[in-house]
């Protein structure tokens, strides 16, 4: 019998067709994939549920009011979080100011051709090591390193600029800059990281023919560079923001669980996970509704937050990226 | 039988019938945390004696135990703070308080270079009113000649949770200062000033920590945690005059004058076994002190109420109570231990 080139084939070459085991194996994957995708929005869904109802007595009883008031009152059960959300809000901000910059940055240089690549390989490792740090260590770090440091450096900004808001009251030991810089460095590597995986996105002829114009290293990375990779930078800082929003063991010990509205960056304040870190345990009915709708507040402001990310992002999609 | 296999030690000398008969007894409990190193040590001991009784406590706080002993999920619970009337009155089978041991509560500074600190009975409600805010405040002087006091301001530590800590302090300072009662008032988590130099710290270790870290600081936390960090702690005015630093004679002093109501628990013929320390009058009492309580259901399983009161025994016994002193915590004395006994017989 004569062998054609196609029976040679079989079993080994391209030109094989799917095996019946084959097929039912991709439609099985594609079909599992689908349900784990569901999954996970029905799982988001079924938290929701879960909080929202237990925090129904509480919305029912405190309204918008649990909002805009100040006390968290457990003998009166009179409870709001104002205080505590502007301490999420401000707090997460200051941290992504100093951890965004600074991730970028490590990012730029750690991409850019500033350092040989396996010396720029052993920073990020060490960078993504700070990510496995449990949040009690960073508390303590905190207390017994950082407070210690910035004591000085806020007592002199204290004394000399205390006409300026955020250096109005003089540090107490915890407070908002402390917890802040330890959110900083909580979230340096999510956004070092991730600004990195952007960077490295841009392709070489982008780059080959910015430098190709005559362009300084600086107007590369400023003009060309940051702008390219500017919706992954985004994802970078929305993504740390998030971690900063619900950061909870090193905020309780860093941030003085002080329920105060102040711009000073000294003095002691608030945020919704360290109220709630502090008071689940021993919380009574009442105070446990009203918890958790504080979590649902929380939730909210993450959604939010997640939701004006991608909005920016797209936008900024566009406007760098041609993409539509 | 799970509890019976993991109870028998290799080469013990039990029949094997004898759990078919007495069958292994598992105590579960939870509640305060300030008794908790002393309790783990106790329940560790008995359950050594006890071949066929073994007790798990979870120090979730005080709040969270008496909870968990409402809605019936635990053997027994305690707390720092007792049980309030309407709580006690939630538990279907009956409650049975009994103190157990004692503790006090502190002031712990950090000043450099003070080693002694005398603070009077107008000074330290004022300072956790956020009224006296300065070390070298005329008052304090007056009370401290010689003691190079710095011009610093005072950062006042509080308790971030809901503490039976906070409880028995704000008691004491309601007590002792109307003013205090009113603004701060008496709870597990009192309304603290929001001012810039009052901050929370979770639990007593974290309130010492920030004390530790902190020039100018103060706070309150148990006597043991102030003895295991090596904090300085400060006289306290007592209600006679006297300056007195807190420790296991000035505590059992405290103690000493303390009386029991004569009535019974709501609802029950359970002596009731509740009472504060809140201003103790003795001459040599250290102001802050207060029992800790263990509270049991009246009616159970009769297992696990011979169970909980041989446990209960065991606790009162010299052995264990002679234990107290060094883990930081005050005994009780033989005429309180003679009522828990008492008390104990209402375990059915």
């Amino acid at each position: 019998m004569k062998k054609t080139l196609f029976d040679h084939k079989i079993g080994k070459g391209i030109t094989r067709p799917p095996a019946n085991l084959e097929l039912y194996g991709d439609a099985g994957f594609r079909a599992f994939s689908i349900v784990c995708a569901w999954s996970i929005i029905f799982l988001i869904l079924f938290i929701l549920w879960m909080i929202g109802e237990q925090a129904l007595p509480a919305m029912e009883r405190y309204g918008l009011h649990f909002l805009t008031g100040t006390t968290w009152d457990v003998n009166k059960e009179n409870f709001s979080v104002l205080p505590e959300i502007w301490g999420t809000i401000y707090s997460s901000m200051l941290a992504l100011l100093g951890g965004g910059v600074l991730g970028i940055t490590v990012a730029i240089f750690l991409t850019e051709n500033f350092i040989h690549d396996r010396l720029a390989y052993l920073f990020r490792l060490m960078i993504e090591l700070l990510a496995a740090i449990p949040s009690v260590v960073y508390g303590l770090w905190g207390i017994y390193v950082l407070i210690p440091l910035l004591r000085p450096v806020a007592h002199t900004l204290h004394e000399y600029f205390s006409w300026i808001p955020f250096f109005e009251t003089e540090l107490s030991g915890p407070g908002m800059a402390p917890a802040a810089l330890v959110l900083a460095i909580m979230i340096l590597p999510t956004v070092a990281a991730i600004s990195v995986d952007a960077f490295r996105q841009i392709p070489a002829k982008v780059k080959e023919a910015t430098y190709g114009m005559g362009t300084t290293r600086a107007e590369a990375i400023f003009k060309v560079l940051i702008p390219t990779a500017s919706s992954g930078l985004l994802a970078a800082l929305v993504l740390g923001f998030g971690r900063a929003l619900g950061e909870t063991m090193a905020l309780a010990m860093l941030i003085g669980n002080s329920n105060q509205i102040s711009l000073s960056w000294f003095s002691p304040a608030n945020t919704l996970a360290s109220l709630m870190a502090s008071s689940f345990p021993e919380a009574g009915k009442v105070e446990a509704q009203a918890l958790m709708y504080a979590a649902l507040v929380l939730l909210l402001i993450t959604f939010l937050v997640n939701l004006g990310g991608l909005f920016i992002q797209q936008a900024t999609m566009r406007k760098f990226e041609g993409i539509k | 039988m799970i509890t019976a296999c993991s109870k028998e030690a290799p080469g013990s000398a039990q029949p094997e019938d004898a759990s078919a008969t007495t069958s292994a007894v598992k105590l579960n409990g939870s509640g305060a945390s300030f008794p908790f190193p002393i309790y783990s040590k106790w329940f560790k001991d008995f359950s050594r004696e006890e071949s066929n009784i073994r007790v798990d406590y979870q120090a979730k706080g005080s709040g969270a135990g008496i909870q968990d002993f409402i809605n019936g999920v635990v053997d027994f619970a305690a707390s720092d703070a007792a049980m309030k009337e309407k709580e006690i009155a939630q538990v279907k089978q009956g409650a049975v308080l009994l103190p157990m041991t004692a503790g006090e509560v502190v002031l712990a500074y950090h000043l450099d270079g003070v080693d002694t600190l005398k603070l009077p009975r107008d000074v330290y409600p004022q300072i956790f009113m956020g009224k006296i805010t300065r070390w070298n405040d005329p008052k304090i002087a007056a009370a401290n000649p010689g003691v190079n006091l710095p011009d610093e301001k005072i950062t006042v530590v509080a308790r971030s949770d809901s503490s039976g800590t906070s409880f028995v302090f704000t008691g004491h300072l309601s007590a002792i200062n109307p003013e205090f009662a009113s603004s701060v008032g008496h709870a597990k988590s009192p309304n603290w000033p929001t001012s810039a130099n009052f901050v929370k710290a979770p639990k007593n270790d974290g309130v010492a920590a920030q004390i530790k870290q902190n020039p100018g600081a103060i706070g309150y936390v148990e006597y043991g945690y102030a003895k295991l960090t090596g904090l300085p702690v400060a006289e306290l005015q007592n209600k006679s005059g006297k300056f007195v630093a807190p420790g296991p004679e000035s505590g059992a002093a405290a103690l000493a004058s303390v009386e029991f109501p004569a009535g019974t628990l709501p609802g029950s013929q359970v002596p009731n076994l509740i009472a504060w320390a809140s201003d103790p009058s003795g001459a040599d009492a250290y102001p802050i002190a207060s029992f800790t309580w263990l509270l049991a259901y009246a009616k159970q399983d009769k297992q696990k109420a011979a169970a909980i009161r041989k446990l209960v025994d065991y606790m009162l016994s010299d052995a264990a109570q002679g234990q107290a002193d060094s883990l930081g915590y005050i005994p009780l004395p033989q005429a309180v231990r003679t009522k828990v006994r008492e008390a104990a017989k209402f375990i059915q």
